[in-house]
Formats: C-alpha cells, sequence, structure tokens
C-alpha cells in the first residue's frame, strides 16, 4: 500500500501519498504555484522539472533556503508557504533577474501574448526592474521552418527535453558555462546544418520568443494584393479541429465549413482540401504498399519489407540524417502537401488556363517542417517550389484576427472543386494511425477485390506511443506498426535494422499525437486530453463523409483517367513521388 | 553527405578509448579525459566520433566540452601552463601572476603561443592550497608562486 504523508500547506492540513512533490500537492488543494522552466506532458510520460529558473519556490518551516516546489518532495509534518512576503519578494527578484537580460521588444515580439515568461511576470506583480547588468548578444539563426533567438532565451531547457527525451533527434544541448550558456546545435552551428528535423517540438514548447516559427504571413499578404496572381490554398486535416481554440472555441471543435469561409474572404482565388492530396497519396502508397507486398509474397527476395509511410516531413528528416542505410525503405511516394503542389501547378493551371508562374500555392499546415518541405530542391521546378511556402495554424489565426474577423461568427462554407473534394479517408490523416487506416481501407479491396463492409480499423486507433495490429486481407495476415513521436518511431528503426521486425507496414509521425499535435498548431501545454479531443474531431468527420475509401473518389478517379494515367505510372512517378538523401555527418578516414 | 577527415590510426585509437570504458554514454567525461589527454585537445572530429561510439548526441558531447574549463577544442602547447585561480591561491595573489605569464608570453588565456610551446589556462583548485599560488606545468607542480618568479619558471622550459 502506498505510504501516505500529512503536511500543511497554507494552514490547510494536506495527505498525500509518499513521493508527492509540493507542486503536485498545492495543485491538489487548488494552490496554483507559478513556474516556468516545469513541464509535464502527461501521456508521453514526460516531467520535465530542472529546478533552475526558481519562480516556484515556497518556504518550508525550519528549512534556511527556500525550495523549489517542482521538484522538492513532501515530507511528514512540513508546513509550507507559499505567498508569504519572503516567497513573494524571492519570486519577484528572480524574475527581474531573469528579465535583466531579456530584450524589451515585447511590443514585437512573435511570442507576445502567448509568452510564458511575460504572463508570469505580469501574474507576480514585476512593474519596476532593479537590476541591469551585461546582455546576451547571440547571433539569430534562422533556417527554413525555425528561427532561434537565443538573446531570449531563459535556459528553461524545455526544448532540451523535447529534442533529446521525447524525439531523439539530439540537435539541442546546453553549451558553455555561466553567463555565457545557451542552448544550441553542436559546436553552435546554425540549426540548417545540424541533424534538427524542424518537428518544431521545441518551439511548441518553448516559454519565451527564443524559439518562433518562420512566419510567411506577409509573404501571404502580399501575394494576395497581388492582382497578376492566382492564389490557391490547401489546408491539412489537422488544422480543421484545433484552429477554433485560437478563437476560444472548446478543444476538438470542428471548424472546416469556417476556415474555408475564412480563407474566402482573406482573398484566396481556390479553397482547396489537402485531404483531396491525402486520397492521392493512398492511390499512389497503397499501389506501391500492395506492389511490394505481392513481391514478397511471391517469394521476391530483393524486395523491401515494411514499407514505411512518408507523408511526414519531420521523419523524412530524421531518417535522411540517423538512419540514412534505411533510406529505400520508405514509400517514395511524396507527402501530401507535395501531391498538391504539382497537380495544382501542372493540371489546374491548364484547367484555369494561366501559366505556371502566376500561380501561388500556399499550405495551410499544422507543422513546421512542412516550411522546409516547400524548399526542398527536388520539389521545384527551374526554381519555381510547387507549394510557395506553406502557413502554420497559429499563423492562420492571426491573419484572420488581422483582417476583423471572428471564425466562431462566419458561416459554414465548401471547398472548391475539383481538389477540394475529399474522402473520410484523407480526413484521418491528420491522428496517428490515420494514414495506415485510410491505406488499408483501400489496400484491402484492391487486393481482395471485395467491398469491405466496416471501414473502421479500430485497432489502429488510439493515443499509445507504439502499436500495432494485424488486418485480415480475406485469409492474408498485414502486419501493421504504427508510431508517433520520433523517440518511438527509433525503436522501430532500430528493430528493423536489427531484423527484428515482423511488420509489412508501417506509419509514422515524427509529433506525438501525429499532425493533430504537431509543432505548427496552437499550443496544447502538453494536456494530452486536447489532443484527444482534436483526433476525436477528425474521425468524426471521416464518419460524416459519405465516401471513406480514397479510391472511391470521384475526382481522383477523374484525375487519373484525364491527367495521371495509373497508380504508380510513369507520369505519377514523375510529379508525384520522390527519392531520399543520406544527411548523415560521417568521418572520413583518411 | 557532409565528411570529416580524420587519419585511421587517429580514428582506431578512438574507438579503442571509448571500447575501454565499454562505450558506455555515461563515461562520458573520462573518454573526454583520455582522448584529450592522447590527442592534446579534442577537435570537433574527436567529438563527433566519440559521440558516434559512445551512441550519444554531439550536441550532448560539445555541451560537456564546452562546461568544463578542463577540456580544451584548441591544441595545448608543449607545456601547459596552469594556473590555479581557486579561492585560496586566488587571495594569495594568482591573479597578478596570470599577468605575468599572459604579458612575458603574449597570449590570452586558452591560447597557445606561436611556436606551439606554452598555452595558459586556468583552473579552479588544485587540492594544494597550503602552497597557494600553485602553477602547474605539466605534470609539474610549482608553489608559492610569485610574479617574480614567473621569468625563471619560463626559461627552465626555454632550453
Amino acid at each position: 500500500m502506498e505510504k501516505m504523508i500529512k503536511l500543511t500547506i497554507d494552514k490547510k492540513q494536506v495527505e498525500v501519498p509518499q513521493g508527492t512533490t509540493i507542486l503536485e500537492a498545492a495543485k491538489g488543494i487548488g494552490v496554483d504555484i507559478p513556474t516556468l522552466c516545469y513541464m509535464h506532458l502527461g501521456d508521453m510520460g514526460i516531467e520535465h522539472k530542472p529546478g533552475g529558473c526558481r519562480i516556484c519556490v515556497v518556504e518550508v518551516e525550519g528549512r534556511r533556503n527556500l525550495a523549489p516546489s517542482c521538484n522538492s518532495k513532501c515530507e511528514q509534518g512540513m508546513v509550507i508557504h507559499t505567498h508569504n512576503m519572503r516567497v513573494l519578494n524571492a519570486r519577484k527578484t528572480v524574475m527581474e533577474l531573469m528579465l535583466s537580460d531579456h530584450p524589451f521588444d515585447c511590443l514585437v515580439c512573435a511570442k507576445s501574448g502567448n509568452c510564458d515568461l511575460q504572463s508570469t511576470a505580469q501574474q507576480l506583480g514585476v512593474r519596476e526592474l532593479h537590476y541591469k547588468g551585461e546582455q546576451s548578444t547571440y547571433k539569430v539563426d534562422y533556417s527554413p521552418s525555425i528561427i532561434r533567438d537565443m538573446d531570449k532565451c531563459i535556459m528553461c531547457r524545455r526544448c532540451e527535453t523535447m529534442c533529446n527525451d521525447v524525439q531523439t533527434v539530439g540537435a539541442l544541448s546546453a553549451v558553455n558555462r555561466g553567463f555565457q550558456s545557451v542552448v544550441a546545435p553542436a559546436f553552435e552551428m546554425d540549426l540548417e546544418k545540424s541533424t534538427c528535423t524542424y518537428c518544431g517540438q521545441c518551439v511548441a514548447v518553448c516559454p519565451t520568443g527564443a524559439l518562433t516559427e518562420k512566419d510567411h504571413t506577409n509573404q501571404l499578404i502580399r501575394d494576395l494584393a497581388d492582382p497578376k496572381k492566382t492564389v490557391v490554398v490547401q489546408t491539412a486535416p489537422a488544422v480543421r479541429a484545433a484552429l477554433g481554440e485560437e478563437f476560444g472555441m472548446e478543444p476538438g471543435t470542428l471548424v472546416t465549413g469556417k476556415m474555408v469561409s475564412a480563407l474566402r474572404q482573406l482573398g484566396f482565388n481556390s479553397v482547396f482540401d489537402t485531404d483531396f492530396a491525402a486520397d492521392l497519396t493512398i492511390m499512389e502508397e497503397g499501389t506501391e504498399l500492395l506492389d511490394r507486398l505481392k513481391r514478397h509474397l511471391d517469394g521476391d527476395k530483393d524486395v523491401k519489407l515494411p514499407i514505411l509511410t512518408s507523408c511526414c516531413p519531420g521523419w523524412v528528416n530524421f531518417f535522411e540524417h540517423h538512419f540514412p542505410e534505411m533510406k529505400d525503405i520508405p514509400s517514395t511516394a511524396r507527402s501530401p502537401q507535395q501531391m498538391f503542389g504539382p497537380i495544382a501547378k501542372n493540371y489546374l493551371a491548364k484547367e484555369m488556363g494561366i501559366k505556371r508562374e502566376d500561380m501561388i500555392v500556399v499550405s495551410i499546415m499544422p507543422c513546421l517542417a512542412k516550411k522546409y518541405e516547400c524548399q526542398r530542391d527536388e520539389f521545384k521546378v527551374d526554381g519555381d517550389p510547387d507549394v510557395n511556402y506553406s502557413i502554420s495554424t497559429r499563423e492562420l489565426a492571426n491573419l484572420i484576427k488581422q483582417a476583423n474577423m471572428d471564425l466562431k461568427t462566419l458561416p459554414d462554407e465548401e471547398f472548391d472543386n475539383p481538389l477540394g473534394e475529399s474522402t473520410g479517408a484523407g480526413v484521418i490523416f491528420g491522428a496517428t494511425g490515420g494514414v495506415i487506416e485510410a491505406a488499408a481501407r483501400t489496400a484491402y479491396e484492391v487486393y481482395t477485390g471485395k467491398t469491405l463492409e466496416n471501414v473502421n480499423f479500430e485497432a489502429l486507433r488510439g493515443m499509445e506511443g507504439i502499436r500495432s495490429a494485424t488486418v485480415d486481407f480475406n485469409g492474408l495476415d498485414v502486419n501493421i506498426g504504427i508510431a508517433h513521436g520520433l523517440g518511438n518511431a527509433r525503436k522501430l528503426l532500430e528493430d528493423i535494422r536489427d531484423g527484428k521486425s515482423q511488420y509489412h507496414a508501417i506509419e509514422i509521425m515524427a509529433c506525438p499525437g501525429g499532425c493533430i499535435g504537431g509543432g505548427g498548431q496552437p499550443l496544447h501545454h502538453g494536456d494530452s486530453s486536447i489532443l484527444k479531443k482534436r483526433a476525436a474531431a477528425l474521425y468524426r468527420e471521416d464518419e460524416g463523409k459519405a465516401i471513406r475509401k480514397s479510391h472511391e473518389n470521384p475526382y481522383i478517379i477523374k484525375l487519373y483517367e484525364e491527367f495521371l494515367g495509373k497508380p504508380c505510372g510513369e507520369l505519377s512517378h514523375k510529379l508525384l513521388h520522390t527519392h531520399y538523401f543520406d544527411k548523415s555527418k560521417d568521418v572520413e578516414i583518411e | 553527405m557532409a565528411k570529416i577527415k580524420l587519419a585511421k590510426s587517429k580514428v582506431d585509437k578512438l574507438v579503442e578509448i571509448c571500447k575501454s570504458f565499454d562505450n558506455e554514454g555515461s563515461e562520458l567525461i573520462n573518454v573526454l579525459h583520455k582522448a584529450q589527454e592522447t590527442f592534446g585537445y579534442l577537435p570537433a572530429e574527436v567529438q563527433e566520433i566519440i559521440a558516434r561510439e559512445l551512441n550519444v548526441s554531439v550536441a550532448h558531447v560539445y555541451g560537456v566540452v564546452t562546461f568544463y574549463s578542463f577540456f580544451s577544442m584548441v591544441p595545448k602547447g608543449e607545456f601547459p601552463i596552469s594556473i590555479c585561480m581557486g579561492t585560496a591561491c586566488y587571495v594569495r595573489g594568482a591573479e597578478k601572476v596570470l599577468e605575468e605569464f599572459k604579458r612575458q608570453l603574449s597570449v590570452p588565456v586558452g591560447e597557445t603561443t606561436e611556436d606551439g610551446k606554452f598555452s595558459i589556462s586556468c583552473l579552479r583548485c588544485v587540492g594544494a592550497c597550503g602552497l597557494a599560488p600553485v602553477v602547474t606545468i605539466g605534470e609539474r607542480v610549482y608553489g608559492r608562486v610569485s610574479a617574480g618568479d614567473v621569468a625563471d619558471i619560463i626559461k627552465e622550459y626555454q632550453k
């Protein structure tokens, strides 16, 4: 039985299990001690409590020093004061010292209004700054996805925990010592030269403006105002399940129709859906899966199994950096974003009677790695990117606010056609397990020639980090693995490398929860119940769709008939498939 | 693929060092000590190989190397001079001794003279506070050093 401990917090008697921290015990009686470096990501099992910032200090009677409540455990008979004068003064002093080395550009900082440092200073009632000292002067590091402005870093090291413990990417570490210490890549190189995958999970947890996304909204405003440009937009599935949160709506509220309406009012010539491209991805990736599977069953020893999904650009970056020897295992199918681009610029532009260079394709993504993906050379034609740039869910919310719209009051509108029609299979791409479920729906029917009665593969759904299920393809057992979060992906990859993997197909998403938990989404502050609600919203939209299998999308059928020919055919290979690079850094031996 | 060049014999030696610590990530500091003893310093290439062998990130290795002042990414001199700046040495005039070394050799702390002979670094307490201020050159320890002794000490190594 758990041993219980009795103590007093702010004159109230409390009983908690042994091992409970003072912070947790206080929370239990409704005392919310302010924190800054502390981070608790419930279901991911990650608790970051370095006790470094000293904002959460409390007085423990009989102790000389104030104790950081986030990492001090409750002891029998403790008498704790969480808000006496000594504590309040200490917190204020700590905050003032932190601010003494912080740039005062809050009015124009990208994080303003969403900054934990700012809101904590407010909460502590800091109105004067008594300390002035040396200022950090780091060079701002601009990568295609993430901007690092380390003058604003307070060394909470949350980003380091995400990068190393959750994602196992290892791009960031605390380096140097004392005043010079900073979180940086190895040898303080630019992020672009490091092993960073641009998953953006560091940005999602940064409490200040030190880590922010590369913002493309000004570029977008300029393009929308240019009468010579035809600007079309595609929206990723996960955006509709989270955008509402930025306008005070409950997590899990679907705002698909309102989002379409907002985009149309912003001035886009056409509002399309990445879900359409997701259906297209299933046609290509599903065909590739069945081809490899059939060859494997026919005894072809050269065929590579398992096949890995390739929709997630953070994941692609991860294996290019960390597992380059396995770069021929993932599907060669491009991500939906990068399938949409060439279809828009090669097919739609012709239909619309405009030149490729006069069309601007913008994507709304829950993701920061998508920004980098747009810029990859293999996704450009004569320097013109298939997708010009990508803006995040957060950037879109800001843009809607800038344009004086309240998302809540907008009418529901429908996507434009032909690239706006999608099936339920395309919608669930946004949640972990969704891509492989969508693939299974189509692959089952193509392989067996039978109609799939129940399209809900419940076994593939859920929030567990690594999941597996066996799907019965009319007598053929297809073993499917799923991982979300790159740390979990690493485990499956190591099994494949060591020849221990029994899977035929594996879906991998870089971000915990899949795209719904992407680095460009409204901040969830580690509350995994929000992720579950977003996922549930996508499955709800899937349920409500008349068509729920990608290969039954009438516009997809038409696209193959009129333009592409057949899945994995010659034109598909040129426009919809890609290849991968070895980006590992290795030592050359002389 | 970005390549880094390093002689095979050096790589082999490093691999061997890592192996002698069972390629354990938790032995990183010991491995770095041994590597610096072998190569004199810890250039980026060496850190890359150590990271690979111990299965830790290069950023982490670099973090540890830059945290401890003992580790150096620039080659040390043939005769590495270390001046103790611990409390006891400091109060007994270590700073004046340091200034004198810097003046006579014309190099700042952390760097090496052009002829590669001397490098100057500071350290925190060698555990010989009774001899404060303390200077070490290689393995040799000099006690109760004053600024006036510096010229004679340097002369010993210039023969």
